[in-house]
Parts: structure tokens; C-alpha cells; sequence
């Protein structure tokens, strides 16, 4: 056959546009599994984070138990501590039939207001409780997430944890070093009357070491003007969804 | 002999003489931007060694068949499908590193080293010379990742492979790590410097005036 003529190309591109693609697809069916046994480890690993129990400490506790970090014991650590994981719905009530676990955030800020189901993971650390919710928002260039823990008082911070998709290194994606997260803890998200302020991070403070806790305020990045509005956006829009379950549960304290 | 002769020039000549990155100047991009630490830089030297070889070995394989009027299009698809492959195994098994990688695992499609290889040697020479040229030129690009990211990364952050080296009586005693060395600008001095010591023990190199 003439290698020069139109129809020979056009077999040729469709034969090996077909392998490439079976090849491909087959090669992500198979590590499927594997990815998302990474992803779920991944999550479990930073929601632990936000309550003080970073790797070091996990594998600290495993090494102490003669065991390996791995994902088994990152899920029996993890299923240890967190003994409640609620999909609360927009009034604060909670949603029995699904798995707060399963939730992916993206995907459920597209439904409709009242079909999104909002996750909290509640864990039980030395007789302490913490509440764990997780963040998603935008960045400047594409999407940013995280988790807050807030302390049994339903207020003050315990731990942040940030992650991004691809905002810029030495500016932006400074969002996820420990300095950064470090200046949460401890930052109130209500005023004394009980108003919920969330947390702003805000440029040129009078407070640039965060010595007051009470103000609502961290310190922003600067160069990195958006990308900070998005994660005080970010904050402000997914704890406002939880108000009301705060709510009922210091109700059922007093 | 002279067969073992070319294989093993095939190998070994990428790695000076004829070294993709500091002879050639190619992939230059990602030797800046993934350099910062040596884990990932050692993944992605290998990650480009198993593209550049495997890319080179089937389209070495299909050179007799591949329409010319397509050539680069072809090309373009079996690396993309490898690099797709590689790319989806680091996330099922070296999911840390390759968080650390990104965008660059995907960015080997742009790598010139690649492309490169594929016209100048695949085209035109048989399956298995042409898997050994791709082993050579992998390695050749990976050798100075790793030179280069092993003074980054000592100089940057005072550790090798995350593990501290420099002990603390140092920093005790006013020695800071070099945070300039994590930026890309002193990745392309540490290369620029490289390739001057290169120059000067191997003066053949230099171009005639």
C-alpha cells in the first residue's frame, strides 16, 4: 500500500489512536483503586493534622505500638479518634443515609442549596472533643481547600490545615506552610455577643505578631492579595452552613 | 565488538560529550523547576528516562510504517500515552512525590529531550540502538537533576533526601540556610556554573570562535 496515500494515514492514525487509548483506559481502570486508597489516606492524614496529631505524632504512637505508618494504621488511628462523622443538612439536622466520609465538597457546592450536605468529623483526643470541618473555596488561580478544627467551645480555633491547587510559590501557595497555618490557633470565629465572624485575614494589621486572639484577625500574605480574600471567603462560606448546628448543640449543653 | 563499542557509547555519551542539558541545552525548564529537593528530582529523572527509552523503542519499532505526512503528530501520541501511564502510576504508588512533581510529570510531552531523540535518532536507527539512546540521554538529563538538586537542596534547606545533614552546632554558631537556592534563579546558576566546570575539563565543547 502506498504509504504517501490519504487513506493509509488515515488507518494509520485510527489503529493507533484505538491502542493508545485501550491501553489507557485499561492502565486507569487498574490503578484506580490504589489512587484512591492514596486520596482517602490523604484526607484522613490531614484531618488528623488540624488536631495536633501530624505524622511525627502518628508515627511516633505507631513506633511506640511496634507498628508501621502506613494506611492501615492510619485508618485504625484515625477511626480511633474520630468516633462521629455527621453529613448535616442546611438546617443542621442530620442526614442518616449518607457517609460524611464519602462526601467530595466540590461536587456537593454544586447541588441545589437544599440537597448539599455539609460533613463534620467530631473526634475524642485525651478526653478532649474537636470539631473538624473541612474547607473548600478559590484561590487566585484555581481551587483552594482545607480543614479547621474548632476546640469543645465551638469557637476557638485548634488547627488549620490548607492545601491548593495552583496558586503561586513564594506567595499563594505560602497558604500551606506551618507558619502560615500556625497563626489560626487560637483565633476566635464569634465576637463576646456571640455574632459569628469568621476569620479575615487582613494585610498590615496593627497586630503583625497575632498576639490578640480575639480580633478575628490573622495576617495576610502580601503579594498575595487574592488568594488570602479567597481563603477568608473560603472560611466565612463553609462555617456559615454549620451556625445552626453549633446551635443545637449548645442547646443541648445548657 | 564494534557493536558493543556503539551500545556503549550509545549510553555513556549522553552523559558528557553529548549531554542533553548542559551540551544541547534542552529540558532546561523542568531541570529549574523540579531541582528544589533530590527525591523528586531522582522520580523525575527516572520518570524521563522511561519515557525517552520507551518512546524511542516503539516509534524506532514503527518507523518503517508511520506515514511521513503524521510523523510528529505520531510521535506527540506515544509520548503523551506514556507520559499518561507514568503519571497515573506515580499517583497510585508514589502519590507524595508525585504531588511534589505536579504539572511537570505531564510537562515530559514538552520536554525537547524527548521530541528530540525521536527525530534525530528513533527515525532513522534500529528498536534496540535506539532504546539505549534513550537510556543514555534519561540518564544523561537525570545526572545533572541530581548534581544539581543534591547542592540545592544541601544549600537551600540544609538536608539530603529531607534528612538533615548540616548538624545544628552549625546553625548554633550563625550559619543560615541559602533560601535564594530554592528559588529557580540559582537553579540556573548552579547549572550555568556546571556547565562552566564542564567547559573548562572538556574544551572541545566550546564552540570555535
Amino acid at each position: 500500500m502506498d504509504r504517501n496515500s490519504n487513506i493509509y494515514t488515515i488507518l494509520f492514525a485510527a489503529v493507533v489512536v484505538t491502542v493508545s487509548a485501550v491501553l489507557l483506559a485499561v492502565a486507569v481502570m487498574v490503578l484506580k483503586p490504589a489512587q484512591e486508597r492514596n486520596k482517602r489516606q490523604e484526607k484522613m492524614t490531614d484531618i488528623m493534622y488540624t488536631i495536633g496529631l501530624d505524622k511525627e505524632a502518628l508515627a511516633g504512637k505507631a513506633a511506640a505500638e511496634g507498628l508501621k505508618l502506613n494506611y492501615k494504621t492510619i485508618e485504625t488511628y484515625f477511626k480511633k479518634y474520630f468516633l462521629k462523622q455527621y453529613a448535616l443538612k442546611s438546617d443542621g439536622s442530620v442526614d442518616q443515609s449518607v457517609n460524611a466520609f464519602d462526601i467530595n465538597l466540590k461536587t456537593e457546592l454544586k447541588k441545589p442549596e437544599n440537597e448539599q450536605r455539609y460533613p463534620i468529623y467530631i473526634a475524642k483526643v485525651d478526653g478532649k472533643k474537636y470539631y473538624v470541618i473541612p474547607l473548600y473555596g478559590k484561590g487566585l488561580w484555581d481551587d483552594i481547600w482545607g480543614y479547621i478544627a474548632l476546640n469543645e467551645d465551638l469557637n476557638s480555633v485548634k488547627g488549620v490545615k490548607f492545601g491548593h491547587k495552583g496558586e503561586t510559590p513564594g506567595l499563594g501557595a505560602e497558604i500551606t506552610k506551618k507558619w502560615f497555618e500556625k497563626q489560626f490557633v487560637g483565633e476566635k470565629i464569634y465576637d463576646k455577643d456571640g455574632t459569628f465572624k469568621g476569620i479575615t485575614l487582613i494585610k498590615g494589621h496593627k497586630d503583625p505578631k497575632n498576639m490578640d486572639k480575639d480580633n478575628h484577625e490573622v495576617d495576610a500574605i502580601s503579594g498575595a492579595t487574592l488568594t488570602s480574600n479567597g481563603v477568608t471567603n473560603m472560611i466565612q462560606e463553609r462555617l456559615k452552613h454549620y451556625l445552626p448546628f453549633f446551635k443545637k448543640l449548645r442547646q443541648q449543653k445548657n | 565488538m564494534a557493536k558493543k563499542q556503539k551500545w556503549q557509547d550509545l549510553l555513556t555519551d549522553p552523559l558528557n560529550e553529548n549531554n542533553p542539558i548542559t551540551v544541547q541545552i534542552l529540558g532546561i525548564c523542568s531541570a529549574l523547576a523540579i531541582t528544589v529537593k533530590l527525591m523528586p528530582a531522582i522520580v523525575m529523572a527516572l520518570s524521563v528516562m522511561v519515557v525517552v527509552a520507551f518512546s524511542n523503542l516503539i516509534v524506532s519499532m514503527m518507523r518503517n510504517y508511520i506515514p511521513n505526512r503524521i510523523r510528529i503528530i505520531v510521535q506527540l501520541l506515544v509520548v503523551a500515552t506514556l507520559v499518561i501511564l507514568v503519571d497515573q502510576i506515580l499517583k497510585a504508588f508514589a502519590y507524595d512525590v508525585s504531588k511534589q512533581l505536579s504539572v511537570f510529570v505531564g510537562l515530559i510531552i514538552t520536554n525537547c529531550i524527548v521530541m528530540g531523540r525521536l527525530e534525530a535518532f528513533a527515525l532513522a536507527n534500529k528498536p534496540l540502538d535506539s532504546f539505549l539512546d534513550g537510556i543514555g540521554n534519561g540518564a544523561g538529563y537525570g545526572l545533572v537533576l541530581i548534581i544539581v538538586a543534591f547542592f540545592r537542596e544541601l544549600l537551600g534547606s540544609g538536608t539530603l533526601f529531607d534528612q538533615k545533614v548540616i548538624p545544628q552546632s552549625f546553625y548554633d554558631a550563625g550559619y543560615v540556610n541559602n533560601a535564594m537556592m530554592l528559588l529557580p534563579a540559582m537553579a540556573l546558576i548552579t547549572l550555568g556554573i556546571y556547565i562552566w566546570i564542564q567547559r573548562s575539563l572538556y574544551p572541545q565543547l566550546t564552540e570555535k570562535e
